[in-house]
């Protein structure tokens, strides 16, 4: 039997569902695992359950489990308090290990985002900034930050959301006994069936506004690779695992639609905007003709200050 | 968050089983009764600023991450706003792939909402202990039950995966229409899933209508009840219930309705901002302000199932009109009881999935025109709107020549029933906490009626 907490910080339940879509194997898994503390489905509260206490707690668990980044003073309160009641601390989806969409909030200043929301909407009467000095409320932060720049995390389970094959395997690990899970550091394209021809591509490079060709009656590996289609497939800066360990097509690709990059980096410490200038350049496109390049390729990874307000 | 003569405030953080980050604290004076209760939203992430500059084809994979239980309403929503900035209709059947999604996205959300969520209150109780009030508690209650609702809820996410490849934050859908067509092959697996959805709906509406509402009826007429008005979308022709395309309809709290078209929504809504919560308060600008008194509210309107079936003069499809038929005989039109969304919510389960069916049989599903071609970018302007699971959503953007977001306005379903929750909390806690009195199956209680609307 081991005990889990899971908490969410700036997040969407995307992870929380991913975690209901292992299914079956979570059924059978469930006997083994004895839930403490998960917000979405227990109503443990933070300040007791009639609201006595005057400190935010957790219960101790063995296993943390925390999707989401951090945006304001609540997350980081409750992301050290799961440090400090469970042993060993998993990030879970890319929110969590590096920012996820909600860093693209990092491309604009705090103040910017709240005067639109609180004055400048076309439907809000004007009003004030909520108040975090006077009302019991968190304090927004300046910027969206990963995990790992503020606590230790032991396993780091990238996605949006990550697949759940990927959360089975961490939990079978984890009782076994096992305290790391090493992901594969491989690239979408490393796993795409598509048709790959190594010739430079000219034109334009395309949005996808535009339909790529392909049959659709056929299987996806009779497709030409939608990046030497012209289109801005984020595939080789992205990291391998979005349709778990079945060895399936890249589940975007599968769809006729190019990969957006929801596993985040590589590997850490990878900076897609840098790599992909010169998977583009390979395939023969000017990598300066994208548009919204930055939001394009830090479009999940934002945080670790890799998108920052210029000016 | 104290007003001057508050003597003790009870906190209750989080908000439990509900999608979403949220608190209420309780305001009692020195005799122990209550002088306010306010529910605060913690979260700002501020999606409506950070796509813009983005390209509007993109911004239908940015915004589905607003929730990730609804993540197909974000996206299809985006969708239709960006196809209006881009001034295309998309081809017939990629409007009913579309469509087919959403329906297929609604039947795993409410079963999630009524049996993991909301089920444990009834089940179990509301007083039953915090410890075993939830889902795991309800597999040990009624096993077979559970076991059941886990496979159903998982079976139609399965199949909807297979389909579209992404289930959670979806990719599918493009402005323009769908990214592929649909095989026959594919119809038929699907076919074959919705029909046993439909079958456990219907059993899921009749248990409920035996077990659990007779049950707890003092409860649903005196927690949370309070009149407002409400907001759904019709199919014009008729005024039937609709999830993906129509027209809007306002109620206010005695019945009388005016119906409008998506883009003229900032002729109908005004949203009111409050410094002790980070979400806004919409409400009907023709009220030309809101009172958040529960006696006697102004201004204030909900979304989400019961105000669709307040607002509607039908549901859309034959079981799920008989349903409707019963509870109007019950309850009348408007109800105003908030733990009534569970009631609703089970109504139209059973439209989804026979919408669902229909489109299924259409023969134009499997047509191979399901996007344009090439569509050019331009300035414009466009609102996307449409029901998801907890109400109304409303993506309204502007483009520039480039096709780039310039301006972006969302209204979501959580805030359209911001000022509904804080009322349901207010007119719960004076209702149920006298003297001082009060325990964590009191809270519950109260948080029940947040729960209702699965925030």
């Amino acid at each position: 039997m081991v005990t889990i907490a899971e908490e969410w910080l700036n997040s969407c339940s995307g992870c929380e569902i991913a975690i209901l879509n292992i299914g079956d194997v979570l059924v059978d898994l469930l006997p083994q695992l004895e839930f403490v503390h998960i917000p979405v489905l227990i109503d443990k509260k933070y300040y007791g359950q009639t609201g006595e206490n005057k400190e935010l707690d957790i219960p101790e668990a063995v296993v943390g489990i925390v999707s989401g980044g951090v945006r304001n003073s609540e997350h980081l309160e409750v992301l050290k308090k799961m440090r400090e009641r469970c042993q060993i601390l998993i990030a879970l989806g890319t929110c969590a290990t590096d920012g996820g969409i909600p860093a693209l909030g990092n491309m604009y200043s705090l103040q910017e985002i709240k005067d639109f929301m609180y004055r400048e909407s076309p439907t809000t009467v004007p009003g004030p900034d909520p108040d975090y000095k006077t009302y019991h409320i968190p304090e927004a932060f300046e910027t969206v930050t990963a995990l790992d720049e503020h606590v230790k995390v032991d396993i780091k389970l990238p996605g949006c959301p990550p697949h759940p094959d990927w959360i089975t395997a961490a939990v079978l690990a984890l009782l076994d006994g096992k305290t790391e899970l090493n992901l594969p550091e491989r690239s979408v394209c490393d796993t795409c069936p598509t048709i790959r021809k190594s010739k430079k591509s000219a034109g334009d490079l395309k949005r996808i506004l535009e339909c790529p060709e392909f049959d659709p009656e056929k299987p996806v590996d009779d497709m030409r690779c939608l990046l030497e289609q012209g289109f801005m497939c984020l595939g080789p800066v992205t990291r391998a695992g979005c349709s778990g360990m079945t060895g399936t097509a890249p589940r975007c690709i599968a769809t006729r639609v190019p990969c957006r990059g929801c596993y985040g980096p590589v590997k850490d410490g990878a900076l897609p905007i840098v790599d992909y200038v010169g998977a583009l350049s390979t395939v023969g496109y000017d990598p300066r003709k994208m548009v919204d390049r930055r939001g394009f390729l830090c479009r999940f990874s934002g945080a670790h200050s890799v998108l920052k307000k210029i000016g | 968050m104290a007003s001057p003569n508050t003597a003790k405030t009870i906190r209750v953080a989080p908000v439990t089983r509900i999608e979403g980050h949220a608190g209420f604290e309780i305001m009692l004076d020195d005799s122990g009764n209550v002088v306010d209760a306010r529910m605060a939203i913690m979260t700002l992430r501020g999606f409506e600023k950070f796509v813009v500059g983005r390209p509007v084809e993109e911004v239908r994979d940015i915004v589905n991450r607003i929730c990730g239980i609804c993540p197909w309403n974000h996206h299809l929503a985006s969708c239709k706003a960006a196809d209006g900035c881009l001034g295309i209709t998309p081809p017939p059947a990629g409007r009913k792939l579309r469509e087919l999604c959403h329906m297929l996205a609604f039947i795993p959300d409410k079963i999630l909402h009524f049996y993991f969520l909301a089920a444990p209150d009834f089940v179990l109780g509301p007083d039953a202990d915090y410890s075993v009030r939830n889902v795991v508690g309800v597999v040990g209650a009624a096993p077979d039950l559970a076991k059941q609702v886990v496979h159903m809820r998982y079976k139609v996410q399965m199949a909807l995966e297979k389909f579209a490849g992404k289930v959670i934050h979806p990719i599918a859908a493009v402005p323009g229409g769908y990214s592929r067509p649909m095989l026959e092959e594919e119809r038929k697996e699907l076919l074959a899933v919705v029909k046993e959805a439909l079958d456990f709906s219907v059993f899921s509406l009749n248990f409920a209508k035996e077990n659990v509402f007779p049950k707890y009826l003092d409860v649903i007429n005196t927690v949370g009840v309070f009149p407002s008005g409400y907001l759904g979308t019709v199919r014009p022709s008729d005024g039937a219930l609709e999830f993906h395309d129509g027209e809007l309809r306002m109620m206010d709290q005695n019945g009388n309705y005016e119906q409008f078209k998506y883009h003229e929504y900032q002729d109908y809504i005004a949203e009111h901002v409050e410094p002790w919560t980070y979400l806004k308060f919409p409400y009907m600008k023709k009220a030309g302000k809101i009172s958040l008194d529960e006696t006697n509210p102004v201004g204030v309107y909900r979304v989400n199932c019961l105000a669709r079936i307040n607002v509607c003069d039908k549901m859309a499809t034959p079981l799920a009109q008989k349903e409707l038929e019963i509870f109007r005989s019950a309850f009348g039109r408007p109800a105003h009881q908030t733990l009534l969304y569970n009631y609703a919510r089970l109504i139209e389960l059973i439209q989804c999935c026979e919408r669902a069916e229909e489109l299924l049989n259409d023969p134009e599903i499997t047509s191979r025109e399901v996007r344009h071609q090439k569509i050019e970018p331009r300035a414009g302007e466009g609102v996307g709107c449409l029901e998801a699971p907890r109400g109304t959503l409303i993506h309204h953007y502007k483009t520039d020549d480039n096709g780039l977001v310039t301006m972006a306005n969302l209204v979501v379903a959580t805030g359209h029933n911001n000022a509904g929750m804080n009322l349901g909390v207010k007119q719960a806690a004076k209702a149920l906490i006298k003297d001082g009195k009060y325990d964590q199956g009191v809270l519950n209680t109260i948080e029940m009626t947040i729960r209702a609307y699965d925030p």
